[in-house]
């Protein structure tokens, strides 16, 4: 029987996966891949922690589930507008290469 | 007109006419001299009156600075035998000296600023008489030195007197400083600056001899200053640079003698430490006869006043030292302030005849001349030397008689003086009237205006009887030693004697000085002493404070921290590299790094 | 059963988000993101969470994966070229995520209240749509609302940063 703590472990292996992702690879969609890797793993151990915490009638807590619902709505909006400014950083610059981004630089 | 609100009356009069002759006095001399004289007078008149009622008390304060029970620092008045008496004398004084004023300045510039300032002295002179409290003497001490200075400065177009102006303010500063040091002193050992509560707790400030010593000692710097004392007199002489009304009350009667009545004031204090009277003694008794000595060899009518003025004062701060109460130095404060500002008027009306000639030697034979004043200049002198009847001989004999007792150096030394005093006053008085006129000016001398000569027959009359046992006692109580030396009547005769006889001989038909003592004539040196430690150790002093303001405080702490703020600014320039990801490490790792630190608690 | 279950799609799920770091194609990693999204799905379901698991897969795997595509094909990307590595670079990015790792490892060691099994619901047929419903519109339905508003200014947003010029 998985416990808590195996739930939660795994949803910290995803985080840093999609955090080494974001630090590690150079091309920006990727990154903003691990950007959508980071925000699953914590939809991951808030159900986890809804599942595992019982209220007192014995059901989960749907607060945290509601929670997860509202995190994947706004992160499908923030995917939408992200994706749009990549395009609009396309158009400008003609590369998807982070590095090549470096305007604001000293 | 209760005698609660007569001392007030009396204390803000003079300020009220200062403000108004300041604000309208430019357009109308005499409004200027009317206002100023009114004030004098309003004060003269309730000050008598005063003097009459049942012994006051003290009037309730109002209270200036106002912290709690435990901090309060307020104007109130003290009106007790001391004050009243006082107040007599510096009331009385001014408004003869400013009658005199109105003949003395009638040609002079600035005559509406001379009067405001004399009535701002007035004002700040009656709130040292009427001061109950340190800090509010303190204050009125300051008012009077600055009202000194605007005085003295009267002619600030001649750069001597706006010298002597300056040194006038700038030593009596550094006599403040031990007055200020001294207060502070007293005030925290007794937590009150109320004369009354301070002399109430003089008993138990006995305990610790040392610390009441050092209290008193300090305390008396400021008479020292104010009084002009040595080491601090070298401003008294140049201050002579003033119009002569001024040094007639200012320099002569009042202001120098407010150090005196100050100590007079905390007497009782005083008289629980004897090592702070002895002090007190010897510097007053130094005094009175280096004063003496430079007194005999000058040559300015006025300079020669000065030192007699120093050389009184002495006895009076020695008078302080070795009587039991402060009667005996006020009474010949009294006596002194009467004889020495006839003197001083008196030679102001031989200035004014001469056409502002001042040297004794350009004078001479003008007994014929000007009638009024040889007679009342001759009172004066015969006062001033100590002759049998006249006021001072009364006075000084009370305090050396006490002296002898106490102090017997200081007692003979002080019967030296007396010698030397009759000697240079009657030096002054053969020189500058009998013989032969020795320049023009002495050959075509008239006397002065009535307005001068009445405030001069004004003066005679106390200094005539204000020393009589029945006069004396209306004011004071006089006590006399019970075993003085009664070899010391006779020997004090002989020495008036000695000095009028020696001042006859010498200078009857003098044409030039016969006697010349370079080291009187310059003042001991002690002018000279302190412009070579100004030179040599303040200026010293000064200029490595430039040093070291200009290497330790610009560079090292202004320029250095300023230098190290940019270095850091440019090193974390370095941060700003506009790559992403290089952030984004950042971040992260910052975020470890606090996790870390949380779960390492 | 239940154990097995549970580490075969978490295996599942982190190999697929390994492939989504270290493939060179964009549209590699795209997929590999969405079977990792499935299996993520697949957790949820034995976390008892049906209707979270079935929007995961919708809204997700559906709906944000398709996009990602989308704009892959749009910008015509090719295989990251080869620059030069940067050694420093990913020592340190390893150096935050392994501490990262050991921290959390630490912290779930040192819990005994997360060693517990998972309890027994009272009511093992739980309709969760209709829980989660009523939670969402009972309690939380001002937040709902101004999610939808929310939703309808990303789509304006979208809509202005993407217009061309117009000549």
């Amino acid at each position: 029987m998985p416990t808590l703590a195996n739930y939660l472990l795994v949803s910290g292996l995803l985080f840093s996966i999609g955090l080494s992702a974001v630090l590690l690879r150079r091309n920006i969609l990727i990154i903003f891949m691990g950007l959508e890797l980071m925000l699953s793993a914590s939809n991951l151990s808030l159900v986890a922690f809804s599942r595992f915490h019982l209220d007192l009638e014995g059901m989960p807590n749907y607060n945290a589930q509601v929670l997860v619902f509202f995190i994947i709505t706004v992160a499908a909006a923030e995917v939408a507008v992200g994706l749009a400014i990549i395009v609009a950083l396309y158009r400008a610059k003609q590369t998807t290469h982070v590095e090549d981004l470096n305007s604001l630089k000293f | 007109m209760s005698t609660l609100t007569a001392p007030w009356i009396i204390l803000f009069t003079p300020l009220v006419a200062a403000a108004l002759i300041l604000l309208f006095g430019r357009y109308s001399k005499p409004l200027s001299a009317g206002l100023a004289i009114g004030s004098a007078a309003t004060g003269a008149f309730l000050s008598w009156w005063l003097f009459f009622q049942p012994l006051g008390t003290e009037v309730a304060p109002w209270y200036w600075m106002d912290f709690g029970p435990e901090f309060q620092i307020g104007i109130g008045l003290t009106v007790d035998r001391l004050s009243k008496v006082m107040l007599l004398v510096v009331t009385t004084i001014a408004t003869i000296v400013f009658t005199y004023s109105l003949g003395y300045m009638k040609t002079e510039e600035g005559y509406w600023r001379y009067f405001a300032g004399l009535a701002l002295f007035l004002f700040s002179m009656l709130g040292i008489v009427l001061a109950d409290n340190f800090v509010m003497m303190f204050i009125f001490w300051e008012l009077v030195g600055v009202s000194s200075y605007i005085l003295i400065g009267h002619y600030y177009t001649k750069a001597s007197a706006a010298d002597a102006s300056k040194q006038a303010f700038v030593v009596n500063r550094v006599g403040d400083f031990g007055f200020l040091l001294g207060i502070l002193f007293l005030w925290s050992a007794t937590g009150t600056i109320l004369f009354s509560q301070i002399i109430a707790n003089a008993p138990y400030l006995s305990e610790q001899p040392i610390l009441l010593a050092v209290a008193c000692v300090l305390v008396f710097c400021g008479t020292v200053g104010k009084s002009a004392q040595l080491p601090l007199h070298v401003w008294l002489p140049n201050s002579m640079e003033g119009p002569t009304p001024v040094s007639s009350l200012l320099h002569a009667a009042t202001m120098v003698a407010a150090g005196v009545y100050m100590l007079a004031r905390i007497f009782p204090l005083l008289a629980e430490s004897l090592l702070a009277l002895g002090v007190i003694s010897w510097v007053g008794g130094l005094t009175c006869f280096a004063a003496a000595l430079m007194a005999t060899q000058q040559n300015d009518i006025k300079r020669i006043l000065a030192y007699s003025t120093i050389s009184q004062l002495g006895y009076m701060v020695m008078g302080i030292g070795v009587a039991p109460t402060s009667d005996v130095a006020m009474f010949h404060l009294f006596t002194h302030a009467c004889f020495k500002c006839l003197l001083f008027l008196c030679a102001g009306s031989v200035i004014i005849g001469m056409h502002h000639e001042q040297d004794i030697w350009k004078m001479g034979a003008l007994k014929n001349k000007m009638p009024m004043t040889f007679l009342t200049m001759l009172v004066g002198a015969l006062a001033l030397a100590g002759c049998v009847f006249f006021s001072g001989y009364y006075s000084k004999d009370i305090i050396i008689e006490w002296a002898v007792v106490r102090h017997p150096f200081l007692g003979w030394l002080s019967v030296a003086t007396a010698g030397l005093t009759a000697f240079y006053a009657f030096r002054l008085i053969f020189v500058v009237f009998l013989g032969k006129p020795r320049s023009e000016h002495a050959k075509h001398a008239g006397e002065s205006p009535l307005v001068m000569t009445l405030p001069l027959l004004l003066l005679a009359i106390p200094s005539f009887i204000a020393g009589w046992p029945v006069v004396q006692n209306v004011f004071f109580t006089i006590e006399h030693p019970e075993d003085y030396p009664h070899i010391l009547h006779p020997i004090l005769y002989a020495m008036f004697i000695l000095g009028t006889g020696g001042a006859y001989l010498l200078y009857r038909n003098a044409e030039k000085d016969p006697i010349s003592i370079p080291l009187f004539a310059n003042r001991l040196y002690i002018d000279a002493a302190y412009g070579w430690f100004i030179k040599n150790v303040q200026d010293a002093g000064a200029s490595a404070l430039a040093w070291s303001d200009r290497w330790v405080v610009d560079l090292l702490i202004v320029q250095v921290p300023s230098k190290v703020t940019w270095a850091f600014g440019f090193v974390l320039r370095f941060l700003q590299i506009g790559n992403i990801q290089a952030y984004a490490f950042f971040f992260g790792a910052g975020v470890v790094g606090l996790l870390y630190l949380l779960l390492s608690r | 059963m239940q154990l097995a279950l549970f580490w075969i799609f978490s295996i599942l799920m982190l190999l697929f988000a390994l492939g989504v770091v270290f493939f060179r194609s964009p549209v590699n990693s795209a997929m590999c993101l969405v079977m990792s999204f499935v299996a993520l799905a697949a957790l949820f379901v034995t976390l008892d969470a049906y209707f979270i698991g079935v929007v995961q897969v919708l809204v997700y795997a559906g709906a944000v994966m398709v996009l990602f595509l989308f704009i892959i094909m749009l910008l015509d990307l090719r295989s990251e070229e080869n620059r030069r590595v940067k050694i420093s670079a990913w020592v340190g990015g390893g150096l935050v995520v392994g501490g990262f790792v050991a921290a959390l490892s630490h912290v779930l060691q040192s819990i005994p209240k997360l060693q517990a099994i998972k309890p027994d619901l009272s009511n093992p047929a739980v309709n969760d749509v209709a829980a989660v419903g009523v939670t969402l519109f009972r309690f939380f339905n001002l937040p709902l609302q101004i999610i939808g508003v929310l939703l309808l200014v990303a789509t304006i947003g979208v809509v202005l940063l993407s217009k061309k010029e117009l000549k």
